[in-house]
């Protein structure tokens, strides 16, 4: 588990140039971390290429918070 | 060389305007994918053109409306290439008939193949483009897509559609430094084309007023402008390359 918050956070913080400190489970994307829309696709590729792994588009549209990132990332490994 | 180093896929480029297009990006420097669905001898002609003239061909069986062959066609042009630089949604099929008389086949095949093909193909794009924060999508529409045609519904539904497509990729990929923009072919002089009766190209050419009808290089160039870098503030537009018959 701290593994893939740690990996999924050095995304995010590369990907939107948040602080490493605003990254929390509870963050939401577009609502605290400043993502529009399509910045919320491209950190979801970004996931793919980090854990080597496909999200379907229906469960991508699920992914909202660094929470849901990590839970999902988790639950498929 | 405008296009050194890029690499292009050109969909449906065995014959008539696609082959042109890939002809003449390979002659600007581009690694072109070939691009086919059945007519594999004249993909490998069009390839083995190309590489004579001492450029880069890769020859790419896919139907742009089944995503998992798209999927399959970029995965091997960035596995053999590195890069999808540029993408020229050219493939398109005809099946004409009067409104009263198509068949929901012919309208769904079509729309498939000329519509969601572009769709399917533009979405698969995006992926490689957006992360290298540059690409070129060009979409082959018609002009008959502006101004309505007797006995292509199907087929002006459809390049319509392309060309509000061109517009709405071109609005959500501009921030990542996509441009997407669109061609509007008039009447060019193709297989396509020459399936239409004496009497229907005569009064088309009454209609142009540059009074001939185009060839397919007329369009690859205005392709090659928009895939190269003189068109990079552009984006959403649709090019008419039609004689003068719509201004």
């Amino acid at each position: 588990m701290a593994e893939v918050m740690e990996r999924v956070t050095k995304v995010i913080v590369d990907r939107l140039g948040v602080d490493e400190s605003e990254v929390k489970p509870e963050a939401s994307f577009r609502d605290d971390l400043g993502a529009d829309s399509l910045d919320v696709v491209e950190l979801v590729m970004e996931f793919e290429d980090e854990f080597d792994m496909e999200i379907s588009d229906e469960d991508a549209e699920n992914i909202k918070t660094v929470g849901d990132a990590v839970n999902y990332i988790e639950s498929k490994k | 060389m405008r296009l050194a180093g890029k690499t292009a896929v050109v969909t449906g480029a065995s014959r008539g305007i696609g082959a042109a297009i890939a002809r003449t990006l390979a002659a600007e420097g581009a690694k072109v994918v070939v691009n086919y669905s059945g007519s594999r001898d004249k993909a490998e002609a069009v390839a083995e053109e190309i590489r004579e003239n001492g450029g880069e061909a890769l020859v790419c069986q896919a139907d742009v409306a089944d995503a998992d062959s798209v999927k399959a066609m970029f995965d091997q042009t960035l596995e053999t290439f590195g890069a999808l630089d540029i993408l020229v949604n050219n493939a398109g099929i005809t099946r004409d008939n009067l409104l009263m008389r198509m068949k929901d086949g012919e309208w769904d095949d079509v729309i498939n193949t000329n519509l969601k093909g572009v769709f399917i193909t533009t979405k698969a794009a995006a992926r490689p483009m957006m992360k290298q924060r540059q690409g070129r999508i060009i979409n082959i529409a018609s002009i008959v897509g502006v101004t309505g045609n007797p006995g292509q519904a199907n087929y002006v539904a459809a390049k319509a559609g392309v060309i509000g497509l061109t517009k709405t990729a071109a609005k959500e990929l501009a921030s990542r430094g996509v441009t997407v923009n669109a061609v509007a072919p008039g009447f060019i002089t193709t297989d396509m084309t020459g399936k239409l009766d004496e009497s229907v190209r005569e009064s088309m050419l009454g209609q142009i007023p540059l009074s001939r009808f185009g060839a397919p290089e007329d369009v690859a160039k205005a392709v090659l402008f928009l895939a190269s870098d003189d068109a990079s503030y552009m984006t959403g537009q649709t090019l008419h390359v039609d004689g003068g018959m719509v201004m």
